[in-house]
């Protein structure tokens, strides 16, 4: 049984403790933001947010993740409610088939964290590590610009307050 | 401070020296020698040689104009801007002629006499013979001309007066072009007339005393290069598999073995410019080298020797289970069309400290843009230093047969420090 901290929310699992983060996300926890793509590391559909990094939980075993906040795409904002990353995605209409979407988001997410007014190369160097099929890495990047420029203008604030 | 006080206390000691052997004389600034035309098999053969040299990878920063220099090297003493070496009058070398360019790599002045710092490495560059420099001169005249000032050098004093170097040279630079060994072979003289030479290995491969002059004592020994340990050459190499001509060559051409690893860090530059040299020349090198490390046997029959505490060693089994084995798990379940060097025959995990394999789990492996090449995944952020450690040793223990290191979060944090200065 392992404690993990996910969106906030401390949640009981019980599993081996070297199961995927990705696995106990989707199939315990029912949280399906986070996608399976090649469980290699090598496209980064599963990304999560760790302790601020982004990173793929379909190789990071919940062994190394007890007292570390854990974010996913689940917390970034609702249907209802978007926060300003998802709603640049919307605005831009970033995803085609949408599968890589979820990880787009939460790369994105850490960079604008850390790096609240990234530079075109910056965004381009960051979300490298992310696949899309379908070829709209041009919206992605606008929307990731988009972001940006909307939590610089405070419309951010409700987000970075919650996270 | 230690190595400072020596340093200051040996550059007063030599100072006198220093003025005495260091009058070279300055040439007069003169036109450039205006439309040049070279042999087209010269300017071929230079290709080759730079490429050996690697001279575009100090000479060019990431993304920037070939040869346009401004790439920051990092020593003890500072950091040294690489020159704009194309045939640009203002900015470049446009100016030289043969004799400076020739006088520069066997002697470590620029066109006006002024030394030039060894990260420069023409300690090595002095064994070239005088055909082989003017075959690069050729290539390098015949490169497109940038425009580009580097920056200027930063570095600690007294080393920013650059007249110290000639005491520098007096106790390190051994002047004269390679001479062969009449008892070797032809091939072996080849290797070695390249690896000493052009190649520079030891630049990296050779430990640096307190002068960051390479140790001769422990030539080829294990240096270091970026942050990364540069592995040992010669008799104490780690490798745990013995090399052979054929894997070595394939190696440096292709930056890929199967019985000993990838070619990662700062040495991937060096075998993507090895990959079009002809396969005789490095075939050469590959002999001379086997020669250095003397014939070694696997070393692979090491016994356990582990004091790693168990429960170290299980959470480091459940991080590479469900970190690593994917790929890595050979026979047990790893994708099968990912091929990856059994671990227990890949040199870093056998090396004398955790750097290189840091390197590879905190940065991952990816070619450069454009090119094909082994990818690996980052696992910086997913890690904390702890379990890094705690992997490692398991690492250690299982493939390496060999006691964890001891050093591992410390070593972490220092790559993970320059990967974040790195990418600001």
């Amino acid at each position: 049984m392992i404690e993990l901290n996910i969106n906030g929310r401390m949640q009981r699992v019980d599993a081996a403790p070297d199961t995927p983060l990705l696995y106990v996300l989707r199939d315990h926890l029912a949280m399906n933001g986070a996608k399976f793509g090649c469980g290699l590391g090598q496209c980064g559909a599963c990304t999560v947010m760790v302790d601020g990094d982004a990173v793929f939980s379909c190789l990071t075993p919940i062994s190394v993740l007890a007292g570390r906040r854990i974010k996913t795409v689940e917390g970034l904002g609702t249907i209802e409610n978007p926060g300003p990353l998802q709603r640049a995605f919307i605005d831009e209409q970033a995803a085609q088939c949408g599968y890589c979407i979820a990880g787009m988001m939460m790369r994105a997410q850490a960079l604008l964290e850390k790096n609240p007014s990234p530079s075109d190369a910056e965004i381009r160097r960051h979300l490298m590590p992310n696949l899309c099929r379908c070829g709209t890495q041009m919206r992605i990047f606008r929307a990731v610009r988009r972001a940006a420029q909307a939590m610089q203008a405070g419309d951010g604030a409700s987000e970075r307050s919650r996270a | 401070m230690r190595t400072w006080g020596l340093l200051v206390g040996t550059a007063i000691l030599v100072a006198l020296a220093a003025i005495l052997i260091g009058s070279v004389s300055a040439q007069a600034p003169r036109p450039p020698a205006g439309n040049r035309s070279f042999d087209a098999a010269l300017i071929a053969r230079g290709a080759q040689l730079s490429a050996i040299g690697n001279c575009a990878s100090c000479h060019t920063t990431p993304g920037g104009k070939s040869f346009a220099g401004g790439v920051a090297l990092t020593t003890p003493f500072g950091t040294i801007y690489s020159t704009n070496i194309t045939p640009d009058v203002d900015t470049g070398i446009g100016a030289w002629s043969e004799a400076d360019f020739l006088r520069a790599m066997h002697e470590g002045v620029d066109r006006r006499g002024r030394n030039l710092y060894p990260a420069f490495p023409y300690d090595h560059f002095a064994r070239v013979a005088d055909d082989d420099v003017r075959a690069i001169y050729a290539f390098i005249m015949t490169r497109d001309a940038v425009q580009s000032t580097v920056p200027p050098n930063r570095l600690v004093p007294p080393m920013n007066f650059r007249p110290l170097l000639s005491a520098w040279k007096a106790l390190y630079l051994r002047r004269g072009v390679y001479r062969p060994d009449p008892d070797r072979s032809a091939e072996w003289n080849r290797g070695a007339y390249l690896v000493d030479g052009l190649g520079h290995c030891g630049a990296c491969h050779t430990p640096r005393n307190a002068m960051g002059a390479e140790k001769k004592d422990l030539y080829l020994g294990g240096g270091e290069a970026e942050g990364w340990y540069a592995t040992a050459l010669n008799a104490s190499s780690p490798a745990p598999v013995a090399w052979t001509a054929d894997q070595l060559t394939r190696y440096l051409r292709q930056g890929w073995d199967d019985d000993h690893g990838h070619a990662a860090g700062p040495m991937a530059p060096v075998v993507h410019e090895l990959a079009d040299v002809p396969e005789a020349d490095i075939r050469a090198m590959a002999t001379y080298l086997l020669a250095v490390m003397g014939g070694k046997e696997a070393a692979a029959m090491r016994t356990v020797a582990s004091s790693a505490d168990e429960a170290r060693l299980e959470s480091g089994a459940a991080i590479f289970a469900g970190a690593c084995a994917a790929c890595h798990d050979e026979g047990a379940g790893a994708v099968s069309s990912i091929r990856t060097v059994p671990l227990a025959q890949t040199t870093s995990l056998h090396a004398p400290d955790p750097r290189n394999v840091l390197h590879i789990v905190l940065e991952g492996i990816w070619p450069e843009p454009g090119e094909k090449g082994v990818v690996m995944p980052s696992f910086a952020g997913a890690l904390t230093e702890e379990q890094l450690a705690s992997l490692l040793a398991y690492l250690r223990v299982h493939f390496a047969s060999s006691p964890p290191w001891a050093d591992v979060p410390r070593r972490a944090r220092d790559i993970l420090q320059r990967k974040d200065e790195n990418e600001r």
